[in-house]
C-alpha cells in the first residue's frame, strides 16, 4: 500500500493569536444576551399548544352538563396498547337523562399504557374523548398514573357541542309524547 | 344401522350454479348449500316462513317449454333449455325448490331490491348503535354494511316508539329498534306456546306489544332475544354488560337436564357474561331453556370452595390427599358418585371404587318435564354412569341401603363427588358418624360436615363429555380458568386413586380417553377428539329396558 504524506498547512497570524475567534464568539454571545429568548421558563412557564395537539385523553361533557360517553367500548376496542378499561353500567332511573339509558360506570385509562395515537378520540361516535393538551404526567405510583372517571371529566372539561344530539332525541319523544 | 332414507333430490340453479338439494327446500338454504349468501331478517330455518322483511329478493326463472307440446324450448344462442326469467323478483324465503329453478342474486335488479329494503328499514331505525346491546351480532348492522347504499337520504323525523319495555322479567324490548320481522311473536306461538307477542297499530306506527294483562314469562322467552335480528329484544341480565365483541365463544353443554341443550358460553378475561344456545338440528335446534342461561352464575357465587380442608382447618391439597389415603386404609369405604359428573369423572369415580373395593352409588333428581328442552331428569350425565360402568341401575332420590350401612357400621367412610348428601336422604346424624370426603365445588351441609374437603370445578372450567337422554355423548370445552389453587376434578379423582393404592391413571382428557374406550364397550372406538361438535350417538341397546323418568321432548322419543 502507498503511503502518500501530507504536510500541514502553516497557521496564519490570525490563527496563532486566537483573538479573532474568541471576539466573533462574544459577539454571538452577547447578540443572544439580548435578543428574544428562545426558552420557556418551564414549569412556570408554558409553551402555546398548537391546536390539533394529542395531549392526555379526557372525557369531556357537553355545554350542558351532561356526560358524553355512554361506555359504547368502541375506544377500548381500538386502543392498540389497550390502556382503556370501561365498565358499562345504566343511566339510574329519573335522572333526567335516563333517555340516553347507558353511561359509564368506571372508566380508566392507565397513562402507562397510553401511546398518545388518538385512535380512541377518532372512532369515538359520541365526540365524548378528546386528546387535549395537557402533554405531561407524573406521579410515585402506578395506580397514581391511571385516570379514573373522576380525573378524566375533571381533565376535559366542556368542550361545545355541533350536535346535541340525545336532547333532540328527548324532544322527539316529549313532542310525540309516546304514542297510544 | 339403517341407513337413512335419501330425500328426494331436486337440481336447482343458484347464480349459474347447480346444485342438487331435497324436495321442499327453500331458496334461501339451496342458495346456502350452494355457497351464497341470501341476506335475509324474518326467514328462521326453525320457524314458519312469514315473508314480510323482503330483503330475500332474487331473480327467478324457469326452465322454458312449449304450452302446447310440453317440449323443451332450446335457445339457438346456447343451444341449451330457454329460462324464462320472471320479470319481478321473488322472495327466496317462500319460494321452494323446483326441478330446475333458476335464481340470481347478483344481478342490478337485486342489488336495487336490496338497498331499497334496506333504505326503508333504516328510515326509522333509531340508529342508536352505540348504546345497542346488538351491536357487532345485529343483522341490521351487516346487512347495511353488505348490502345498503351507505349514505341516508331521509331528512324527515324518525318515529318516536316506547323505548325500555319490559316484556317480561327477563326481556326488555326497544319498539324503535324493531324491524318487524315477527321472529319473536312466531317463536312464542309456535315453539314456546305462548302466544302473548303481536303488532298493533298500522303503518310506521306498528309496535311490538305484549297482550295487555299478559307478560312474557315463559322458560324460553330469550329466545326471543338470540332470534331478534336486531336490538330490539335484549336480555335484562345481559343489558349493557359487556359488548359482544370482547366475548369468546367456548362450546359447552347446558348441564340443568339430560336434554344436554348445546350452549355457547360468552366470556372475557375469564368472566363469563352470558350462555346462548348453539345450533343442533337432532338435540335442540336453536334454543335453549332461560333457565340455563344463569347457570354461569355459580362459578363467582358466594360459598365457592376455593381450598382444600382438612378437619375443618383449610390445608394444601396434599395434606388433604394424604389423609384420605388413611382413611381409605381404615376401610368400610362407599363411594357417592355423580349424574352430574362428567364421563370422564365418572368412569375413574368407578376405578376409585374399585381400587376401594366399595360400591357405587348414584342419586337421581327428578323434576318436571317442559316436554321441550328441560327434561324430568335434572342430573345431564345418568346415561354417563351406565355407559362408564359406574352403576348397573338407575339411580335413587335416597339412598336408603347406604345408610343403612351407615347405621350397622359397616361403612365408615363416604367419598362423595359433589353430591349433598344430607339431600340425598343421609341425616346430619348419621353424617356424623362417618368420615366424608367431599369433593365439592360450593360449600354445603356435606362439606360443612365433611373430614376432608376437596374443592373442584364447575363445568365451565373444565373440559370433557356428558351422554344425554339419547345415549348421545356431547363434549364441552373449559370456557374459563378455575379458581386459583383448585385443581382439575380429574386430577383430584386420579390422585384419589392412587391413595386408594390403584394404578396410576392419567388426568388429562385426551390421555384418559385412551385408557377409558377399550374398558368401556360402548364407547368402542371413539375418541374425545373424534366426537363431532353435534355429539355421537352410542348404542343404547344394552340399557333398553331400564325405566328412564324422561318422557317424550323436542327431538327425543322414549324408547318405551
Amino acid at each position: 500500500m502507498a503511503v502518500k504524506i501530507l504536510r500541514q498547512k502553516p497557521l496564519s497570524l490570525a490563527e496563532k493569536v486566537y483573538l479573532p475567534q474568541v471576539v466573533a464568539g462574544m459577539r454571538i454571545t452577547l447578540k443572544h444576551m439580548f435578543a428574544r429568548a428562545q426558552t420557556l421558563q418551564y414549569p412556570e412557564q408554558r409553551p402555546e399548544i398548537p391546536p390539533g395537539y394529542r395531549g392526555v385523553p379526557t372525557l369531556v361533557k357537553d355545554p350542558n352538563g351532561r356526560e358524553k360517553c355512554v361506555s359504547c367500548q368502541l375506544c377500548e376496542f381500538v386502543c392498540p396498547p389497550k390502556a382503556i378499561r370501561i365498565t358499562p353500567g345504566s343511566v339510574p332511573e329519573g335522572s333526567g337523562r335516563d333517555h340516553v339509558e347507558k353511561a359509564p360506570k368506571a372508566f380508566d385509562i392507565d397513562m402507562l399504557r397510553c401511546i398518545y395515537c388518538g385512535l380512541c378520540q377518532e372512532v369515538c361516535p359520541e365526540e365524548a374523548i378528546f386528546l387535549q393538551n395537557q402533554f405531561s404526567m407524573s406521579g410515585y405510583s402506578r395506580s397514581e398514573m391511571v385516570n379514573d372517571k373522576g380525573r378524566l371529566y375533571e381533565a376535559g372539561g366542556t368542550l361545545p357541542d355541533r350536535h346535541f344530539k340525545w336532547d333532540k332525541k328527548r324532544a322527539a319523544e316529549e313532542a310525540h309524547s309516546p304514542h297510544a | 344401522m339403517i341407513a337413512p332414507i335419501k330425500p328426494d333430490l331436486v337440481t336447482v340453479n343458484v347464480d349459474g350454479r347447480e346444485i342438487a338439494v331435497p324436495k321442499g327446500t327453500n331458496m334461501i338454504e339451496a342458495a346456502r348449500l350452494a355457497g351464497v349468501d341470501v341476506p335475509h331478517f324474518c326467514y328462521h330455518p326453525k320457524l314458519t316462513v312469514s315473508g314480510n322483511c323482503r330483503m330475500c329478493l332474487v331473480e327467478t326463472g324457469v326452465p322454458a317449454v312449449d304450452p302446447a307440446t310440453k317440449a323443451p324450448v332450446i335457445d339457438p344462442g346456447t343451444g341449451r333449455q330457454k329460462i324464462n326469467w320472471s320479470p319481478r323478483p321473488a322472495i327466496a324465503c317462500a319460494t321452494n325448490a323446483s326441478p330446475g329453478l333458476h335464481i340470481r342474486t347478483t344481478t342490478p335488479l337485486v342489488k336495487d331490491c336490496r338497498e331499497g329494503v334496506m333504505e326503508f328499514l333504516l328510515v326509522n331505525h333509531p340508529l342508536d348503535c352505540p348504546i345497542c346491546d346488538q351491536a357487532g351480532e345485529c343483522k341490521l348492522q351487516e346487512q347495511a354494511t353488505g348490502y345498503g347504499r351507505g349514505t341516508s337520504r331521509y331528512i324527515e323525523e324518525k318515529n318516536v316508539k316506547p323505548k325500555r319495555t319490559q316484556l317480561g322479567s327477563r326481556v326488555t324490548l326497544d319498539d324503535e329498534r324493531c324491524i318487524l320481522c315477527s321472529r319473536c311473536i312466531r317463536f312464542c306461538r309456535e315453539i314456546a306456546h305462548d302466544d302473548v307477542l303481536g303488532f298493533v297499530d298500522r303503518g310506521s306506527h306498528s309496535t311490538l306489544t305484549c297482550y295487555p294483562g299478559r307478560s312474557l314469562e315463559n322458560n324460553y322467552s330469550l329466545n326471543t332475544v338470540d332470534i331478534c335480528p336486531v336490538g330490539a329484544l335484549t336480555s335484562t341480565d345481559f343489558r349493557f354488560k359487556m359488548r359482544v365483541w370482547f366475548l369468546k365463544q367456548t362450546d359447552s353443554i347446558d348441564t340443568e337436564s339430560s336434554a344436554g341443550v348445546n350452549t355457547v358460553v360468552w366470556s372475557r378475561e375469564g368472566v363469563i357474561h352470558r350462555i346462548t344456545p348453539r345450533r343442533n338440528d337432532e338435540v335442540n335446534d336453536t334454543w335453549m331453556a332461560d333457565s340455563g342461561r344463569i347457570a354461569y352464575k355459580a362459578v363467582r357465587s358466594e360459598g365457592r370452595l376455593t381450598a382444600a380442608r382438612v378437619a375443618g382447618r383449610d390445608g394444601s391439597t396434599g395434606e388433604a390427599l394424604a389423609a384420605a389415603a388413611e382413611l381409605f386404609r381404615e376401610g368400610g369405604v362407599a363411594v357417592v358418585g355423580s349424574g352430574r359428573s362428567s364421563v370422564e369423572e365418572q368412569f375413574l369415580t368407578r376405578r376409585l371404587a374399585e381400587s376401594l373395593k366399595a360400591r357405587a352409588w348414584l342419586v337421581s333428581r327428578v323434576g318436571q318435564s317442559d316436554k321441550l328442552l328441560v327434561s324430568a331428569d335434572r342430573n345431564p350425565n345418568v346415561r354417563g354412569a351406565l355407559v362408564t360402568g359406574l352403576v348397573g341401575e338407575l339411580p335413587q332420590k335416597t339412598l336408603g341401603e347406604l345408610s343403612a350401612a351407615i347405621d350397622s357400621g359397616a361403612v365408615r367412610t363416604v367419598v362423595s363427588v359433589g353430591e349433598d348428601l344430607l339431600c340425598a336422604g343421609i341425616s346430619l346424624v348419621q353424617l356424623g358418624r362417618v368420615k366424608v370426603v367431599y369433593l365439592g365445588t360450593h360449600r354445603d351441609a356435606t362439606s360443612e360436615a365433611a373430614r376432608i374437603v376437596l374443592p373442584a370445578l364447575t363445568v365451565f372450567e373444565k373440559a370433557g363429555s356428558f351422554v344425554n337422554q339419547q345415549f348421545r355423548i356431547q363434549k364441552f370445552a373449559a370456557a374459563v380458568p378455575g379458581p386459583a389453587g383448585v385443581q382439575d376434578d380429574l386430577e383430584t379423582l386420579s390422585a384419589l386413586i392412587r391413595a386408594a393404592g390403584g394404578p396410576d391413571l392419567p388426568s388429562a382428557v385426551g390421555p384418559l380417553w385412551a385408557v377409558m374406550a377399550p374398558q368401556v364397550p360402548a364407547l368402542g372406538a371413539v375418541q374425545h377428539g373424534t366426537i363431532p361438535a353435534t355429539g355421537l350417538l352410542l348404542d343404547s341397546s344394552p340399557w333398553a329396558g331400564l325405566p328412564f323418568v324422561e318422557g317424550e321432548s323436542l327431538h327425543h322419543k322414549p324408547a318405551r
